[in-house]
């Protein structure tokens, strides 16, 4: 490891000021006529637009008793809508060449479309009726109910689904960041197509929704645009359900699955974007578990011990609950080792902080590759939409490297200090491991 | 913001013209050295790819996994670089990279700035001829790749079916072998195996370089020449000859239970022909009757009428790969509601297809599918490292560039009388290989009557 930091620095004495110091990305902010906003990356190279629609809230404005209902509906918006029933519709959708997906997150409702530019309006109208107009018909409902009910059954035999399941039930109390956003058996079984209506009503709704564009598309036939698809939309959706009360405490949890190989999720509580330590914290996580090969847990447990195929952390921000989260997979009779060694990475860092060669690479890493995240009308289109629904200015794009460069060695030691808790980590283990059990 | 001009010269006369998918230029350094240069001038990115003509059905009979465990070995170290030097590198300049193993090729690529081009390709040249891999590394990364065998096939009974799928339809060829190795040999994979592999199939006139992204084709070629022209070509390469399969005589059934299985499902292998340089039609021909009869949600034919019509499947699709060095495989698969036994959904299966044997395409649906494959060579601009892996894939497959550029226009050109050809050789005149994934009949049933 060491010589691989040798390396390193002398490579970042090189490279250090040539990169490129943000993004070169335009962002128009828009105001349609009905007064929605949305961002646009307009860029006419390619014949087509892509969007991405997002309305927060999601799975989690579930009703009580109702868990699984803004899953289920979201499923069957594209099962027919206006005149055409679920087959029309998708010979519709083919015969534009469009390609729409419907997906339901715990913090949103998310759609994503791009449409050529020949024949937009037509796509539009299509996605309009899918957004405004669902038929929910019989037939269609009892299709995705099988559907969905062959998914939770799935799950159940998922050891990956399995450990995030019971993860959460640890981490979140009665919120329903707690329980699986596809609901139960007995709730999906017992939704009626009015539940499913009163889910459409609640969660798809004009004060919560964020739009990202990027393609072939002007400001002004954008503006037209959303006003066509979510103009007509109600103007308020169903409370928000509030911070989640952390429950979490330290310790292991296992449980019994037969498979060759123990599914591992850990964590603890996060930091919020909004804290003054975050973007301390943020490089803290690229050197402690983030993306790539250089992590001290993908060292350590990987490369050096060859524990796994692969182990990460990840500072999640949901929006109820932020939290510090990792996962990796090893074999029964190695789990317990790997476990222990990310518990001591963990202490390690917590104690010691990092090493300045350490923050230097981080540092090259985040800023390098954060102009290089811009590419493509698809991509583009998600980021902008994601940015306005965590609240960022368009600003950040062009202030964030300064930030990362920003962080001092203090600062980590700092917030490693605060963020880091290796008695506080909860470890759930799906399988067999063997030299190990459940703490409480 | 920067415009490219290329894109913008695509006149739109869909559906019937193939398009072109950025510029794309190729050429060959004297090494043997094949390079192919995709433009995108949208944001100051490239990426930058070596392929390799050698994969997992180019190994030595016995030590199966060794394509895939050399891929790993390659981010050690070598004359000048350190063990995990490679990736610390380009992580330092901001970029991402990887690699992937298939039966046909072996692919390294990094994501990086455009005017990072040059150091790597001085790395990737450095990696092809100076690896040094010690017993350590052996050691240590052999563990990986059974973790990684552990996580992506042990651990899911999905996997393992297919992987008994393609045992059993491939009888000679080294296709029935996965790629990632049966455990029993990976554990015995050595130091020696993995060089000798090295030796044989790393040289520059086994390689195909592909830089897509915004750079010219002259400065690809001039970094090209600098960074990879040194290279030795190896001059007793062999030709790629793997044991061919004999005609399959006889249909074969396989029946696979585990107790994780929540969906039993049924699954049908047919052996089919591939795309072939200058000879895409039948390819072309099946990739479309994969689409009719298994293609997008509840349009296709067995989505529409055992999902919507018949309501006894939760999902029917199909699937055929076009692109394949030796003959590929064409499948269909039906997931029964519950209840409804697999040899219930089996016998679904063989009647839509005979019914559709009989009843024909409609043109209307042919129609769509062949509108979308020429809208989808707009939409994949969007991503030229998409791009420059299809064509790695064409390009080690046996394909050239003017193949991969002419396969639009076949796909156009196909008609409802090819299509239904090709589906008369599959359905009616080529042995199959049906498999059952389910849990334990009777152990299910015990279990369910104690709980």
């Amino acid at each position: 490891m060491s010589m691989i930091l040798r390396g390193l620095s002398t490579m970042a004495a090189l490279v250090a000021l040539t990169l490129p110091a943000s993004a070169d990305i335009d962002i128009q902010e828009i105001t349609s006529p009905e007064g929605i906003s949305a961002w646009l990356v307009e860029d006419h190279t390619i014949p087509f637009v892509a969007l991405d629609i997002r309305f927060q809230g999601g799975t989690s404005v579930d009703p009580e008793g109702k868990r699984g209902a803004v899953y289920f509906m979201t499923g069957l918006l594209e099962e027919g809508a206006g005149d055409l029933d679920a087959q029309a519709f998708a010979e519709r959708r083919e015969s534009l060449a469009a390609q729409i997906s419907f997906s339901a997150y715990r913090d949103s409702v998310a759609i994503s479309a791009q449409f050529l530019s020949q024949n937009r309006d037509e796509a539009t109208g299509l996605l309009r009726d899918a957004l405004n107009a669902p038929r929910f018909d019989d037939a269609a409902i009892e299709r995705v109910r099988t559907q969905i009910l062959s998914i939770i059954e799935g799950h159940q035999q998922d050891p990956d689904e399995l450990a995030s399941q019971a993860f959460n039930a640890q981490a979140y109390g009665d919120h329903p960041y707690a329980t699986p956003a596809e609901g139960t058996l007995d709730s999906i079984t017992a939704m009626t197509r009015d539940d499913l209506v009163a889910a459409h009503r609640a969660a798809l709704a004009r004060d919560r929704v964020f739009i990202g564009a990027a393609g072939d598309i002007t400001a002004q036939e954008l503006g037209e645009l959303i006003d066509i698809l979510v103009g007509d939309l109600p103007s308020e959706g169903a409370p928000l359900p509030g911070l989640a009360d952390y429950a979490l405490e330290g310790g292991i949890t296992v449980v019994d699955y037969p498979t060759p190989q123990s599914v591992t999720v850990f964590g603890h509580e996060g930091i919020t974007r909004t804290d003054d330590d975050f973007f301390p914290a943020f490089v803290l996580n690229q050197i402690l578990g983030g993306s790539g090969f250089q992590s001290r847990l993908m060292n350590e447990v990987r490369v050096n011990r060859g524990l796994t195929y692969g182990i990460y952390s990840y500072i999640s921000l949901a929006d109820w609950q932020p939290m510090m989260i990792g996962q990796f997979s090893s074999s029964n009779n190695l789990v317990a080792e790997a476990i222990e060694v990310t518990r001591d990475i963990w202490r390690d860092v917590a104690e010691n902080g990092v090493s300045e060669e350490e923050l230097e690479a981080a540092k090259l890493y985040m800023t390098g590759a954060y102009p290089l995240r811009f590419e493509g009308n698809g991509t583009i289109a998600g980021i902008l939409a994601g940015m306005q629904q965590d609240g960022m200015p368009t600003e950040y794009i062009n202030t964030r490297n300064a930030r990362v460069d920003a962080v001092t060695m203090e600062d980590i030691q700092r917030v490693a200090a605060r963020l880091l808790q290796p008695d506080g980590l909860r470890f759930v283990v799906v399988g067999q491991p063997e030299g190990l059990t459940s703490s409480d | 913001m920067r415009l490219a001009i290329f894109c913008l010269t695509l006149s739109l006369s869909l559906p019937h013209m193939a398009l072109a998918a950025g510029e794309v230029t190729e050429f060959t350094l004297d090494n043997g050295l094949e390079a192919v240069v995709i433009e995108d001038h949208r944001s100051p990115v490239v990426v930058h790819m070596l392929w390799y003509r050698a994969g997992a059905a180019d190994e030595p009979a016995g030590s199966s996994g060794i394509a895939h465990f050399l891929e790993h070995l390659l981010f050690k170290a070598t004359d000048t670089l350190d063990s995990g030097e490679f990736s610390a590198t380009v992580e330092a300049n901001g970029g991402s990279d990887n690699a992937f193993t298939s039966w046909d090729y072996t692919g390294y690529f990094q994501r990086v700035a455009a005017d990072r081009l040059g150091l790597m390709m001085e790395m990737e040249a450095d990696r092809m001829r100076n690896l040094r891999i010690t017993e350590d590394d052996i050691v240590t990364e052999r563990s990986v790749i059974l973790e990684e065998r552990a996580q992506r096939t042990d651990s899911n009974p999905s996997a393992l079916f297919s992987e008994e799928l393609r045992a059993a339809l491939y009888m000679n060829h080294p296709y029935g072998v996965p790629i990632v190795g049966w455990r029993h040999e990976m554990e015995q994979l050595s130091r020696e195996d993995a060089l000798a592999f090295y030796r044989r199939f790393y040289a520059p006139n086994n390689a195909i370089l592909i830089v897509a992204g915004d750079v010219s084709p002259d400065e690809v070629r001039a970094l090209a020449e600098e960074h990879y022209g040194g290279l030795e070509p190896t001059p007793d390469l062999m030709p790629r000859m793997r044991p061919q399969e004999p005609p399959h005589l006889a249909d074969r059934r396989i029946y696979f239970e585990d107790q994780r299985v929540a969906r039993p499902y049924v699954s049908r292998a047919y052996l089919a022909p591939e795309r072939d340089s200058g000879a895409q039609q039948e390819a072309a021909a099946l990739t479309l009757l994969a689409q009719i009869l298994g293609g997008s949600g509840v349009t296709a034919v067995l989505s529409r009428t055992l999902q919507i019509e018949d309501e006894t499947s939760l999902f029917a699709g199909a699937y055929y790969t076009s692109t394949s060095y030796d003959d590929s495989s064409f499948s269909v698969v039906n997931l029964p509601v519950p209840g409804r036994s697999l040899e219930e959904a089996e016998a679904d299966l063989d009647r839509v297809i005979a019914t559709f044997l009989e009843t024909g395409i409609d043109t209307e649906q042919l129609e769509r599918i062949k509108f979308q494959f020429s809208a989808s060579d707009i939409y994949q601009q969007d991503s030229v490292q998409d791009l420059a892996r299809e064509y790695g894939v064409a390009l080690t497959s046996g394909l050239t560039v003017a193949d991969v550029q002419a396969w639009p226009e076949v796909i156009a050109a196909t008609t409802p009388e090819d299509i239904m050809a090709m589906a008369q050789r599959i359905f009616t005149q080529t042995p199959s290989v049906t498999g059952y994934i389910s849990p334990p009949q009777t152990s299910d049933s015990l279990e369910e009557a104690s709980q």
